[in-house]
């Protein structure tokens, strides 16, 4: 019988959205001295971290005076924290370590203190994709949505109705960049970014961080930690191309398949256990794609099924409740943020609260459909 | 500090990759097959992800290719304002692998640009090499592409 790990401490930076003054490195330390007084902690309870490579888990260690037994720098894509999550409960039951840091700093819009990309034009993506005339993620990670609108019928009206159903979310959520309601046709009539997707559609751009604190049961029980924890129950991992041209099937992920069909079998439940759901969305297909590769649709009925009202608020799945990537922030590596309001959600505390969430879901993306990162969370023991 | 425009980005090669470079060089495409399992596959690299053998060859395509899927970009990158609105696209190529690309030499309008329509490579030079493009296969007078 495995121990039972929880999450005691979840936090995001005092603000998000436009933060010049904030460097990346102070937006990970914030985060981290949030989280760390959301659970009732101080930084000598801390024995182990993780964050991705820029600051990386050392410089975050070394900043807050924690001195590590286990550090984990792994950073494929804005899901890396719910790899993160994953690793650390591996490593706590393993008896790595017994108290993790996770931190997210992301200077995205200001660009302060942040890394520049690595790419070279020696580099696989440098020669293969960077002649073509790639502009960032919206024009890489939107170049799949044609071939899935061609084999399933995906509508463009229903592709916006991704963006429509978020900001009915965001509306509720004052900390939300985004919360005027808009309409299909609003979407529609936004800028064009990179056909068929417009700006609506896209994400935002922001600065902010978010930090969590995981650990086994016995021992937040022990420490006397301030907030109901959030149980881990399952949790899976995976990846595919580094590239998006060489994704295997431009109309499904591979990984969000087989990181959710792990997290689902480690927690043993079904879609019907599911109260919430949180869905990594850059843009707005990417929620259609996590439904149907988690199995909570059939294939080519996910943009029914939002445009229907099923994901918005009175929903039989509520989805991205705090207005997602599109609504809420996005700072570049969102992931932090979906565990953020799953976390928030199963304590009863979230701005846009769903009444009687129980147990909750979050898909994290990495790259462009790069990699993936499924947690299965409830607010009760397994 | 030049004013000029910047010039589109130029990829440099790796000793992997060189044959793939001097294969556009030449004005041929060229991808690598497995010996073993003769698969192709792209990008370059020096084991076949189909079966994991190292026993791989250079071949050189017929150059034809279908639309697999694409964006037309309204915010072009550096090199790419003079454009317009720009069509980036993944291809699949008659062996059966696919690569990124552009779509020239033709109009980039939703309307023009058909999911699985008939390419062909063309080259363009960039930098020290010539990067593969590919442009639509004139279809023949009075026929039907379904």
């Amino acid at each position: 019988m495995s121990a039972d790990i929880v999450i005691v401490g979840a936090a995001e930076t005092d603000e998000v959205g436009r933060l010049p003054n904030h460097s990346v490195f102070q937006l990970h330390l914030e985060s981290a001295r949030n989280a760390l007084a959301d659970a009732g902690l101080t930084k000598d309870d801390i024995d182990g971290v993780a964050t991705v490579g820029t600051p990386g888990p050392v410089q975050v260690a070394h900043a807050l005076g924690v001195t590590p037994a286990w550090l984990d720098g792994t950073s494929v894509g804005g899901t890396s924290f719910l790899f993160h999550v994953r690793h650390a409960v591996a490593a706590i039951r393993a008896g790595m370590c017994h108290t993790v840091l996770i931190t997210h700093g992301e200077s995205g819009r200001s660009r302060i203190g942040a890394a520049r990309p690595p790419f070279g034009p020696d580099s696989i993506i440098g020669q293969f994709e960077m002649p073509y005339g790639i502009m960032g993620p919206a024009t890489m990670f939107t170049l799949t949505a044609l071939r899935y609108m061609k084999e399933t019928g995906l509508t463009h009206e229903q592709l916006a109705s991704v963006a429509v159903a978020q900001r009915r979310w965001s509306s509720r959520t004052p900390r939300a960049a985004m919360r005027d309601l808009v309409t299909v046709e609003d979407v529609l009539a936004s800028r064009l970014v990179a056909y068929p997707f417009h700006l609506l559609e896209c994400c935002l751009v922001t600065d902010g961080g978010g930090a969590l604190i995981v650990t086994s049961r016995e021992r937040a029980e022990a420490l006397g930690t301030r907030r109901p924890p959030v149980y881990v129950l399952g949790s899976g991992e995976s990846a595919e191309s580094p590239i998006i041209s060489q994704m295997e099937d431009f109309t499904t992920s591979r990984s969000f398949r087989l990181s959710s069909q792990a997290a689902f079998a480690e927690a043993k439940i079904t879609h019907d256990d599911v109260d919430h759901l949180m869905i990594y969305d850059a843009f707005a297909h990417v929620p259609i794609y996590g439904l149907e590769d988690m199995g909570f649709v059939g294939r080519g009925e996910a943009g029914a099924f939002i445009e229907e009202g099923h994901t918005s608020p009175g929903g039989r799945l509520p989805m991205n409740t705090n207005g997602g990537g599109l609504s809420y922030t996005h700072t570049g590596m969102y992931g932090m943020f979906a565990m953020q309001e799953s976390i928030r959600q199963l304590r009863g505390e979230a701005a846009a609260q769903v009444p009687g969430v129980e147990l909750g879901v979050v898909l994290g993306n990495g790259g462009m459909f790069m990699s993936a990162a499924t947690l299965v969370l409830a607010n009760r023991r397994p | 500090m030049s004013t000029d425009q910047p010039a589109k980005p130029a990829p440099r090669s790796t000793p992997e990759t060189q044959p793939f470079w001097d294969g556009t060089a030449a004005g041929e495409l060229r991808v690598q097959r497995c010996r073993a399992c003769s698969r192709h596959y792209f990008y370059p690299r020096p084991i076949c992800p189909h079966c994991g053998a190292a026993d791989v060859e250079w071949v050189t395509t017929t150059g034809r290719a279908t639309l697999y899927s694409y964006v037309i970009n309204h915010r072009p990158a550096p090199g790419f304002a003079g454009d317009g609105p720009y069509a980036i696209a993944v291809v699949e190529l008659e062996e059966g692998v696919r690569m990124m690309t552009n779509i020239v030499n033709t109009e980039i309008t939703p309307e023009n640009l058909r999911l699985d329509m008939p390419l062909r490579v063309v080259f363009e030079p960039r930098g020290d090499v010539r990067v593969p493009l590919f442009e639509p296969v004139p279809e023949p007078a009075g026929g039907n592409a379904r």
